[in-house]
């Protein structure tokens, strides 16, 4: 037993690992698979048995190397046609953190799947072929990830070994995309000079960039600081089930069940239950394990109030002194997500924000944004599959919401249609994230 | 002053409680399918966690192929007992009886225990039911939502997923219309054992390495007992092996290891190079889209 090994497993067994998510975006051949797979292969996650497969797959269709975009693409349509259809989840972990990787297809249905993979992103992977240079695509994915507010772009400057590792490349594509990134919000950019094929600042170290003074990309994950892009000051706490025992010894218990959507919660503190407006102190933070001393994001806990209230499913809890706003007109962007029909003035769908329906219809549209030049048009009547659009919506009921961009838990809701039940769209509460 | 990070266990904790509690918010009659493996028994500790102090408002069914190892029997009862759940069997052996599905020629009833499931979850109106199922185990399973729409024959369309956004899951269905759900989708093989160890979660005594009579079969070491015992010419020796999955009695093989405790076997499964199904069964083998044919019958 090696000791890698044996600290990772005492590493996740104590809880000293935290969790990274991260986005990766990018079409068949920019090598986003290739990057994926060297990750995976250097980090000893992809088994033999899933190798021996993917190579005699390979040898079957007479390639010249081993396919490992064939060890995410599981779908038969997907193996046939030679797509990638769907986001597919890929794992692995070292002692320091488990990442979660959502690989995204960049040709059919990319907006779709990246917003799907960015939603709950804490890194967004955008590869730039180092003979190419910043396309329409890498401008796509950056807005797409802005868009979705994810806190941290890591732009790989992929191929370099195409281009003798020259920094002059790098640093032209470095300026190029930072030029661009200027008009959105993106609050930390980073570059590194890669080549995936080659395995060159993947995981180790490249001695052929000297120039570059940067961590090699596995190292920059794992050091990244996520835990400050959480929302701890506005408490918000969307009640999701309320949690009753009928059994003799705890006949009284009346708890709150549901996830921290942000905020530091702590017995004590005085809250307001929305939308009753009633105020009362916390008694107590319950897990299964126990009461806890406080509660954050994401953590599943059931709170107890010293005041009997009458708070159900979809009610909020937050401080007295920051409240959400409470609107029935909504403000979002959205981005649609369905093939059948597109997005009308007047059509009603269901709405889900945090842990409450109601029905919305949509009042107005303001403009479609074109995701390649970020232009606006606002003479758009619809809003097709894969487009981005700000819509004026009126809801049933009150939603208990704040801005998108400064939290996404309180900030997002999905439209249902009522007809098919399909998920049609994604919405974020709030303007574009950019000044142009 | 506490960091406010939460390890990834209890990230992933934290996601599986959400999901959980989510369904039973919005669906009218879950079920948990527990097969008394490892990741159906992390599930039920789970929701266990999610409605404390309250018991589990949803019953659990076992699909039991009448292939059981008994180890796995008696852990099953014992969670029963614990939590207190109201657990529903249904049975392949009698729908066999029945002449609802036929016998395999391969002795498996891996494949025929579908039927059975769909037809319980229709017999008792369930329209949603919990899966162990995890995105590391398969490929198919990589694409699949964590609620998995299904319909009213319980057929996935992988091509027809809806989008899934944040943590807003959408379980609306029509009459006769059901969800899968899997609150496992973003645990590793390494997680749940993991978690098993620091939690101190009991499971069957077969995943804990002990010496055990075996027969070599092609390189799959199978416990020698009255599902598998040794045919004309073969023998038998006692190594010391343990199960990586626990499937029916008479497919499910052993593999070599001295991993007997909880620890071990973590770190054992932070260094192992093969993937659990891959090692173990014989049922998953067939071809490569093997389970994506079974999940568009219906089976999980």
């Amino acid at each position: 037993m090696s000791t890698t090994t044996e600290n990772l497993a005492e590493a996740l067994t104590s809880g000293s690992t935290d969790l990274l998510r991260f986005a990766t975006a990018g079409s068949v051949d920019d090598g986003k698979s290739t990057l994926i797979g060297r990750l995976l292969f250097d980090s000893k996650t992809i088994f033999e048995d899933q190798l021996d497969s993917v190579e005699s797959v390979s040898k079957d269709r007479g390639n010249d190397y081993t396919d490992l975009s064939l060890l995410t693409d599981g779908l038969r349509a997907e193996r046939e046609q030679g797509i990638t259809i769907d986001v597919a989840y890929r794992y692995f972990a070292t002692p320091k953190r488990k990442f979660i990787i959502a690989d995204t297809p960049g040709h059919t249905q990319y907006t779709r799947n990246m917003v799907t993979g960015a939603s709950t992103a804490d890194v967004a992977l955008i590869l730039v072929d180092a003979r190419k240079g910043v396309i329409e695509q890498s401008r796509r994915h950056t807005f797409l990830a802005t868009l979705l507010g994810v806190p941290h772009i890591v732009v790989c400057v992929n191929k370099m070994d195409l281009v003798d590792y020259s920094e002059e490349v790098f640093e032209s594509i470095r300026r190029d995309f930072t030029e661009f990134a200027s008009r959105l919000r993106v609050p930390d950019l980073t570059f590194i000079p890669i080549s995936a094929l080659e395995g060159d600042n993947v995981v180790n170290r490249s001695e052929n960039t000297p120039w570059y003074e940067g961590s090699p990309l596995l190292s920059h994950l794992e050091r990244l600081h996520v835990a400050s892009d959480r929302n701890l000051v506005d408490v918000r706490f969307p009640v999701q089930y309320v949690i009753r025992p009928q059994s003799h010894e705890s006949r009284d218990y009346r708890g709150y069940a549901g996830t921290v959507a942000s905020g530091v919660m702590k017995p004590g503190d005085r809250v307001i239950a929305l939308p009753a407006g009633l105020e009362t102190t916390i008694e107590s933070i319950d897990t299964a394990d126990g009461p806890v001393e406080e509660a954050y994001p994401p953590m599943a806990v059931t709170v107890r109030l010293a005041d009997e209230i009458d708070i159900s499913r979809g009610d909020m809890i937050a401080r007295p002194n920051n409240t959400p706003a409470s609107l029935q007109n909504i403000d979002a962007q959205i981005c649609w997500m369905d093939e059948s029909a597109p997005l009308t003035v007047g059509k009603k769908y269901a709405i889900k924000h945090t842990t409450r329906w109601a029905r919305a219809m949509v009042k107005n549209i303001n403009y479609r944004v074109d995701v390649n030049t970020l232009h606006r048009d606002e003479d758009a009547t619809e809003i097709k599959l894969n487009e981005i659009g700000r819509i004026q919506l009126r809801v049933t009921q009150p939603l208990f919401v704040d801005p998108y961009q400064q939290n996404p838990e309180t900030g997002s809701f999905i439209l249902v249609d009522e007809s098919t039940n399909k998920t049609v769209a994604a919405g974020m509460v709030g303007g574009l994230p950019h000044s142009a | 002053m506490t960091s406010h990070v939460l390890s990834q266990l209890r990230s992933l904790e934290a996601e599986s409680i959400h999901i959980i509690r989510e369904v039973v918010a919005e669906m009218q009659r879950p079920v948990l399918l527990f097969s008394g493996g490892k990741d159906s028994i992390v599930m039920l500790h789970l929701a266990a966690k999610a409605f404390a102090p309250a018991r589990i408002p949803f019953p659990i069914m076992h699909v039991d192929t009448g292939l059981n190892f008994q180890t796995v029997l008696d852990c099953r009862d014992r969670w029963v007992e614990r939590l207190g759940v109201q657990l529903v069997v249904a049975s392949v052996q009698d729908a066999i009886d029945r002449g609802l599905v036929k016998e395999e020629p391969n002795g498996s009833r891996n494949r025929i225990q579908t039927p059975v499931l769909l037809e319980a979850v229709e017999k008792h109106g369930f329209d949603a039911a919990f899966g162990g199922g995890r995105r590391d185990e398969e490929k198919a399973r990589a694409k699949e939502r964590v609620f998995s729409f299904r319909d009213d024959f319980g057929q996935w369309d992988p091509k027809n997923q809806r989008p899934e956004i944040w943590s807003l899951y959408n379980g609306r269905v029509h009459q006769g219309e059901s969800i899968r759900v899997f609150p496992l989708s973003n645990w590793t093989e390494l997680d749940i054992w993991s978690y098993i160890a620091a939690e101190d979660i009991d499971i069957p005594d077969l995943y804990l390495a002990r010496e055990r009579e075996v027969v070599d079969r092609g390189g799959m070491l199978f416990a020698v007992n009255e599902f598998t015992p040794l045919k004309e010419g073969e023998t038998s020796e006692r190594r010391s092996v343990r199960y990586r999955t626990v499937g029916d009695a008479n497919l499910t093989a052993a593999v070599e290891s001295d991993a007997s405790t909880l620890t071990a076997i973590v770190e054992e499964t932070a260094a192992v190079r093969i993937t659990e199904r891959g090692a173990t069964r014989g049922d998953d083998k067939v071809s490569e889209a093997a389970m994506e044919d079974r999940k568009r019958e219906g089976y999980f």
